[in-house]
């Protein structure tokens, strides 16, 4: 049975035109339509450049977010509209890691209150006491016990990151969404960060939803990976599948992109052209047909569905071709 | 805009009458009764009632409050009395349109006594709001470039001085000093600008600095502030690089982005004030708005007080509109909606 | 003849009240024209101190500079501030990471371009209004007549970047710095900016310092690449001796911590151990050993001696008490299999 099950997820944000009095203006359609789903111990990444949706996705996994429609489905319940007490019981088991280690620690919480928290707040008492726990978890994530009482800018940004996953493993969630959790970091830090989020994840077999939009993390980490444009899914496929053997023209795209550290390499370079449209006014039939390189008369006409064209390997494209850019 | 500046206005408009309405209302539910002070120390019951009915303080107050409102828009009459009209037209002061009503223990309209108490707060108030945006900004600028060194700490030094010294200490010392004393101007007693505009300005010095110097000081923080804020912005360091000119980056690149929050500050500060300077009025005896209110106040003047109510709020819930719309003028990143 | 820019033991140091911070301390290196440097380093080692140190926008603040910068043969850190705003925009040109706040919120694209212009030299309007909007048209903007009187936050990332970089070309500087141009970018805008600047600089023929933290970036755009790591330089080659033959602890460091997309999965990364140094305390000798995981095979105190700049290959320069023939031999067998 599967922990997580997304079915058709959409998140629209209202947006308002005001002449005399308000009225509804087109909403920002950010997630349009995002089903996936995700197995205990899996890593599922979500790829995407900025505008795809993919932060405000999991965000609206989590419930932070109130989804327009669609349901989500947690270990076999229907978690869409849980309200109170039951949703909070909820978010025990589903946790979320951020983006930026300088805004998401409150700056005059000392560590072991921030880390605390989640105990406090779900009135959970460990064996041994919070404060023994919370040590414990600072331990766990590398960083000295010792500093308990010191406060978020008494830490480097790395480490401020590893206080952000203690305070979400705290009470042994199983899914974590861990959006954007290195971007901020530097080169050398990320590589300390990943490895810290991969061992926890065999240690506490978790599930994560990876959110990033660098392709080579992704990779490293993610058991299988789902490609985001303008909130709809392109691409989803295994790791090696969808790097081996993009089929969709946006994931080769990206793909292509992508510098490596190889100088002089002679890459085919897929070049988009244009700017993003705006996600008030998604085109018709695929979103991505004003920018791809191989777009044709029905790509306008007929929204391309997802299709499992390989086992485990679903495109959204009218013509889908394998292109090895890397 | 249009459609901004358009409920802006709706929205300033239900804003005065509920402004007044409550005063109104608050006025009706004072124990005090009005007509008691229309008339002096030979006041009989019967004197009394007869001017309260002339008046129309026995009418209920919702009657009393449209015809407030009705005055407004097309004049009125006190006493309105028909068949007093008639037979003795000379007995009637008419108050034209918008009229703010009659004030009965100075036995004129309201409108003649803001006429003349005006003019008087706005030349305060215009003067007072050039020399403190002067000499506020200025400074701020000035100590902002100069951060940390002797001409910062003199400039902020003083406004801290400025900003502590209450109005009227302020007022007291230049009155008695600079006028009583040494005689550098003459005791201020107001000269209307068409009179004499030498005159008008030397006698409205004093209370021109008075004023300003509690702003000033204000302005001077403000500035210095946003000014050392909007030097270590990217794009000063980008106009740098670009190679303009010292005074350029200051001005063009600089200055410019401070203007904005500066300037939308000044404009409610200002429409404040032209609602009337009570302190500043009252050491220097000039018989302004502000002057008008301590007064009507002290004699119980009850409908001068609320119209002078509506006077002020009408002129800060503009000031506000209009701030708001410059805003829209000033930076293109802010899209009135 | 004499390379275009030279830079000789260039020192910036900032006095604190917790001490003296060594932003840069002792860089020397050399670019010609129409070649690209790349300076990579994390947050802390100087990379972006450097480049303002060049640009002279030190000047004014804390900062104590010292060393030479010659650009064609002209020492900027000794010309008078009249001579140095005279050749910001017009020899030299910057564009920096985020062009949103880099650009002032309240003037158009046009009106922005237009003073980089006027700054230098005296122009009709119209003369210069179409000398921007051809600028803004080489840049890939669309539609530059229109775009020309837009705001910059009416612009997306990628484009308002391309605006940035056309106010930096648009007096045919003879050296680009870029600090960081597409960090704040998406991968696929930054392919596009990566490519309009190789174009821009083979039609310009202006040298590039590219500074940036991704060793992909540097990669694609460098013809040198120069390593920075607490304030001085530890490595600097020609790219391809730097990524064929990397050759100090850190730089492997940053190689095998990357999670590559040209590879298959390796098992785990190898991240660098601890955390960038503080430059006010920078480890005594060499301010890597912390961190360093060869410091075993180094036959001096790594600990209380600062290493020289030592050319190891041709052209091949790296800071490290290892010894070369050691580090070819730590190389082949415990790096390279990783990558």
């Amino acid at each position: 049975m599967s922990l997580l099950t997304i079915t058709d997820l959409r998140k629209y944000f209202p947006t308002y035109t005001t002449k005399l009095v308000r009225s509804q203006g087109a909403p920002v359609k950010a997630v349009d339509g995002l089903s996936l789903s995700l197995n205990a111990g899996e890593t599922l990444g979500l790829v995407g450049e900025s505008g795809c949706g993919k932060s405000t996705a999991g965000r609206t996994i989590l419930r932070l977010l109130e989804p327009t429609s669609g349901t989500i489905e947690f270990e076999g319940r229907d978690v869409t509209k849980v309200k109170g007490e039951d949703l909070r019981k909820l978010r025990r088991e589903m946790q979320m890691v951020f983006q930026d280690p300088y805004g998401s620690l409150n700056p005059r919480h000392p560590v072991g209150a921030i880390i605390a928290a989640p105990f406090e707040i779900q009135g959970v008492t460990p064996t041994g006491g919070v404060k023994k726990a919370v040590q414990e978890l600072m331990e766990r994530v590398g960083l000295n016990p010792e500093h308990y009482n010191r406060y978020p800018h008494e830490f480097s940004g790395g480490q401020r990151q590893r206080i952000g996953v203690a305070r979400a493993v705290a009470l042994k969630p199983k899914l974590v969404v861990c959006d954007e959790p290195v971007s901020a970091l530097d080169v050398s830090i990320q590589a300390q960060v990943i490895n810290l989020l991969e061992d926890i994840q065999k240690e506490q077999n978790l599930a994560y939803v990876f959110i990033a939009h660098d392709l080579s993390v992704v990779r490293h980490i993610s058991d299988r990976v789902m490609v985001m444009y303008l909130g709809r899914t392109m691409e989803v496929a295994d790791r090696i599948g969808l790097y081996e053997r993009p089929m969709h023209p946006y994931t080769q795209a990206l793909m292509s992109a992508v510098p490596v550290p190889e100088p002089r390499r002679d890459r085919e370079r897929i070049l988009l052209v244009g700017d993003l449209p705006s996600p008030q006014n998604p085109p018709s039939g695929c979103v991505f047909r004003t920018r791809c390189p191989y777009v044709q008369e029905r790509c306008a006409a007929e929204v391309p569905l997802p299709v499992e064209l390989e086992p485990g390997h679903i495109v959204a494209c009218h013509f889908p071709a394998i292109r090895n850019v890397i | 805009m249009f459609w901004f500046t358009l409920r802006r206005l709706v929205s300033v408009v239900a804003m005065v009458f509920l402004i007044t309405a409550t005063t109104f209302a608050l006025f009706y539910a004072s124990p005090i009764d009005p007509a008691r002070y229309t008339c002096g120390k030979n006041c009989t019951p019967t004197i009394l009632e007869g001017n309260r009915k002339a008046l129309g303080y026995d009418k209920p107050v919702l009657v009393q409050y449209t015809n407030f409102i009705g005055g407004l828009f097309v004049g009125r009459d006190f006493p309105d009395n028909d068949e007093l009209k008639a037979q003795h037209p000379e007995q009637i002061v008419h108050c034209p349109a918008p009229c703010l009503g009659y004030s009965p223990s100075q036995h004129r309209t309201i409108n003649e006594m803001v006429g003349e108490a005006w003019p008087i707060s706005l030349s305060i108030a215009l003067g007072a709001f050039i020399l403190w945006m002067v000499v506020g900004v200025g400074g701020g600028i000035v100590a902002a470039l100069n951060k940390g060194k002797w001409q910062d700490r003199t400039i902020v030094g003083s406004a801290l001085v400025g900003f502590s010294l209450p109005t009227f200490f302020v007022g007291l010392v230049l009155l008695t000093f600079p006028a009583i004393k040494w005689g550098l101007v003459p005791i201020p007693n107001y000269v209307p600008f068409g009179t004499s505009p030498v005159k008008w300005a030397q006698n409205l010095i004093l209370p021109w600095i008075t004023l300003a110097f509690f702003f000033a000081a204000s302005y001077v923080r403000l500035t210095r502030a946003y000014m050392i804020e909007t030097m270590s912005e990217d794009y000063i360091r980008t106009a740098n690089a670009k190679g303009v000119a010292k005074w350029a980056v200051i001005f063009r690149h600089g200055l410019r982005a401070v203007l904005t929050p500066i300037v939308t500050a000044a404009g409610l500060d200002l429409g404040g004030l032209l609602g009337g300077a009570i302190i500043t009025e009252s050491v220097f005896s000039m018989h302004g708005l502000g002057y008008l209110a301590v007064h009507s106040v002290t004699t119980m003047d009850l409908p001068t007080i609320v119209a002078l109510v509506m006077i002020v709020s009408t002129f800060i819930v503009l000031a506000n509109m209009v701030v708001d719309i410059a805003y829209g003028f000033i930076d293109p990143r802010v899209k009135l909606s | 003849m004499s390379p275009f820019l030279r830079v000789n033991n260039l020192k910036v140091h900032f006095p604190t009240d917790d001490g003296v911070v060594r932003a840069v301390d002792g860089l020397t290196f050399d670019l010609e024209k129409g070649k690209t440097l790349g300076i990579v380093g994390e947050s802390g080692s100087g990379k972006s101190v450097t480049s303002l140190a060049i640009m002279g926008l030190h000047r004014g603040s804390r900062a104590k500079l010292s060393g030479e910068v010659l650009l064609d043969d002209q020492d900027l850190l000794e010309i008078s501030d009249e001579e140095l705003r005279g050749l910001r925009g017009r020899k030299m040109a910057m564009i920096f990471q985020d062009p949103l706040s880099a650009m002032h919120p309240y003037y158009t694209i046009g009106q922005q371009l237009t003073e980089a212009i006027q700054v230098h030299e005296k122009v009709a309007k119209k003369v210069a209004r179409t000398k921007v909007i051809d600028m803004l048209g080489r840049v890939g903007i669309p539609n530059p007549n229109k775009r020309i009187d837009q705001y910059p936050h009416e612009f997306s990332g990628g484009m308002r970047q391309r605006a940035m970089i056309a106010m930096a070309l648009i007096n045919d500087p003879e050296l680009l710095i870029a600090d960081e141009p597409t960090t704040a970018l998406d991968v696929t805008v930054q392919a596009q900016i990566l490519d309009l600047m190789r174009d821009l600089q083979s039609e310009f023929g202006s040298a590039i310092i590219m500074i940036t933290h991704d060793l992909g970036v540097v990669a694609e755009i460098a013809d040198d690449v120069l390593v920075m790591y607490g304030g001085k330089c530890i490595e600097y080659a020609e790219v391809d001796s730097a990524f064929h033959q990397p050759d100090h602890p850190y730089t492997w460091g940053l190689l095998t911590s990357m999670p590559r997309l040209d590879r298959l999965k390796q098992d785990r990364l190898l991240p660098i151990a601890g955390n960038p140094p503080s430059l006010i305390n920078l480890p005594p000798g060499c301010a890597f050993h912390p961190r360093c995981a060869f410091r075993e095979f180094a036959p001096c105190a790594c600990d209380e001696i600062v290493p020289d700049l030592l050319e190891s290959y041709p052209k091949h320069d790296s800071r490290c008490h290892i010894p070369v023939a050691k580090r070819a031999d730590l190389f082949a067998n415990v790096i390279a299999p990783r990558l």
